[in-house]
């Protein structure tokens, strides 16, 4: 077959478009399929359960989701919660790590390149593999039922660290420290006042995806936290799975779009620099 | 001025000071406990790691987990359910990065689909879970609904009894999350390569196929590399899906992964801390082990491969 100048066969271009159109759909279907769900009665979903036609039960499931007193699931008090714990930790992670990276990039100390290939040492090292551990610790220390063991350790975030010193290396102007410094800027607030400001794009991108991290957690919440007013929306939706909801079709999937929506419109909002910052991640080396 | 300029250097400590608290705290010690966890006695709801005792002969608990059928399970689970989420993930990702970074193709609405791509990795994993689990349910589920009534089936089928459909409806859903990010990431990577490769591909008439195994894939290693070893971390540590999508981890322990394992040692009732411990330290051994053989050999191929080809270019220029 004569090709065109793409280089690529009429067949061929017509074969990609048809996978890339394909992909989206499955992309999206799935929420489609929840989001219209949520919206039809129980009765309804048992008759055709697939239909992206939304109806007018989305009161009813909602009470059936939270009426009755005592079925667990409550997305407001899982909102506030996971609004707590990753406000908390993503403004403790960026804020450290930025100023553990102006300590690198701005200091001479013996230590320094040591201090840097350790970070880099810990990177990559499983999280998850001192979870007993830490769960003993927090024992220990009576911290179990308490936000606090899901927020501090965002202090040390290696990987930022190392994000944010790329960031600093290729923007930091010593000269500007230094005029700081003979206007009589102490070294912490020359930081405060003048680094953070500059490093404000690279803060954006990072708070993101500590934020989403952070929300989307649950291996530590569902093994620390046993009382109900302190759930994190992922729990509230592992509670979904009871077999109290088993019968509340519509409730289910209502649960399940409440946890799903603020971060759809988060993602909609902010995809063009979530993405670019995917693509920063990568390129590391 | 190197005196006065020495007077600074405590603040390269100073401000490394919390980073370094946090991390001993919260990761170094936990991460001893586990160890130590390990070679103890303990176990039991009530029981506090100050009260526990090393084990007459330390390392029983190893011993019984290398002996537990359910880790063996587990372990090689997480391992089969990783690999049919990765090979596909990796195919689909550098053929999407190659389409979108193709000059001569110019994908339409790239940025549209980029982000349709990527949206699932955003979303909650607990969510993605028991949203597949009510979209597969039986007898009602739309996934039912739709075979029966286009007659693949003649009645709803009871989907998750199935081993490998449980199996690889976890790997289906890693894959559906990951391979946007492996896509952006890949494409970062082609972007970072040098257009006139490209162009000298193109001169020499090379077509699309060619360039990307001759140019693209080789100079992409590095990162596939890095997408190969995060994965792989990352893939080991895999909870949240096998643990919310079937119930008790499907037939057979079908979907029982190794942290999934370790969870349901130490809170699922049975509060084996110990066994748990252990169970978590073979696993990060073993991350380890695997990733430090795939930095190793990759590394060193990429090395030689780099100077072979060196080798070849300088011939071309003296023949040229």
């Amino acid at each position: 077959m004569k090709k065109n100048v793409t280089g690529t066969t009429v067949i061929g271009r017509t074969l990609i478009y048809t996978l890339l159109i394909l992909l989206a759909v499955i992309s999206v279907l799935p929420f489609l399929i929840m989001f219209a769900n949520a919206t039809r009665s129980t009765i309804e979903i048992q008759q055709r359960a697939l239909s992206l036609i939304p109806s007018r039960y989305l009161l009813d499931n909602l009470s059936h989701l939270t009426g009755g007193g005592s079925r667990g699931f409550n997305a407001m008090v899982g909102f506030r919660n996971s609004f707590v714990v990753s406000t908390g930790a993503t403004s403790l992670a960026v804020y450290f790590s930025s100023l553990t990276a102006y300590g690198i990039v701005a200091y001479d100390w013996k230590m320094k390149h040591g201090f840097f290939a350790f970070i880099m040492g810990i990177m990559m090292i499983p999280t998850t593999v001192s979870t007993i551990g830490f769960y003993q610790f927090m024992m220990q220390l009576g911290w179990t039922n308490n936000l606090l063991p899901l927020i501090l350790p965002a202090i040390a975030s290696p990987t930022i660290v190392f994000f944010m010193r790329q960031y600093l290396l290729a923007t930091l102007s010593l000269e500007m420290v230094e005029a700081a410094r003979i206007d009589g800027s102490g070294e912490f607030a020359t930081f405060n006042r003048i680094v953070l400001p500059i490093m404000k794009p690279a803060i954006a991108t990072q708070a993101i995806f500590v934020f989403v991290a952070t929300w989307n957690n649950l291996l530590l919440p569902l093994i620390l936290l046993q009382r109900q007013n302190l759930f994190t929306m992922p729990i509230m939706v592992s509670l979904l799975r009871g077999d109290i909801y088993r019968t509340e079709l519509g409730a289910i999937y209502l649960g399940l779009s409440m946890t799903v929506l603020p971060l759809f419109v988060v993602y909609f909002i902010l995809s063009k620099y979530i993405i670019a910052g995917v693509a920063l991640g990568g390129v590391k080396e | 001025m190197k005196k006065h300029k020495n007077n600074y250097a405590k603040y390269g400590y100073l401000f490394s000071i919390p980073f370094v608290l946090a991390f001993l705290l919260f990761q170094l010690f936990p991460l001893i406990q586990t160890v130590f966890v390990s070679f103890t006695d303990l176990r039991g709801v009530t029981m506090r790691i100050a009260d526990a005792n090393v084990l007459e002969q330390p390392f029983q608990n190893y011993i019984d987990i290398f002996h537990d059928p359910t880790f063996r399970t587990a372990f090689s689970n997480t391992i089969l359910i990783w690999i049919l989420n990765f090979v596909p993930q990796i195919v689909l990702a550098l053929a999407l990065a190659a389409w979108f970074t193709n000059n001569r193709l110019k994908i339409k609405a790239a940025g549209f689909f980029k982000v349709l791509f990527y949206m699932p990795n955003i979303i909650t994993a607990a969510s993605i879970a028991i949203l597949f689990m009510a979209l597969f349910a039986a007898p009602i589920s739309p996934a039912n609904d739709i075979l029966v009534r286009l007659g693949f089936l003649d009645a709803p089928m009871h989907f998750f009894r199935s081993e490998s459909f449980a199996q690889g409806t976890v790997a289906f859903i890693q894959f559906w999350m990951w391979y946007g990010n492996t896509m952006i990431i890949l494409i970062a990577g082609i972007l970072g390569i040098s257009p006139t490769l490209f162009e000298a591909a193109a001169i020499d008439g090379a077509t699309n196929i060619q360039t990307f195994f001759r140019v693209t894939l080789p100079s992409l290693k590095t990162i596939v590399l890095f997408t190969l070893v995060t994965s792989f971390v990352g893939g080991m540590q895999m909870f949240d899906i096998p643990n919310l999508l079937v119930d008790r981890s499907g037939p057979n322990n079908a979907t029982l992964t190794t942290s999934v394992f370790i969870y349901n040692q130490a809170f699922s009732g049975s509060w084996m801390f110990n066994r748990a411990g252990a169970a978590s330290m073979l696993m990060f051994i073993m991350i380890s082990i695997v990733s430090g053989i795939l930095f190793y050999t990759m590394r060193d191929r990429d090395a030689g491969k780099i100077k072979r080809e060196r080798k070849i270019a300088d011939k071309a220029r003296r023949v040229g």
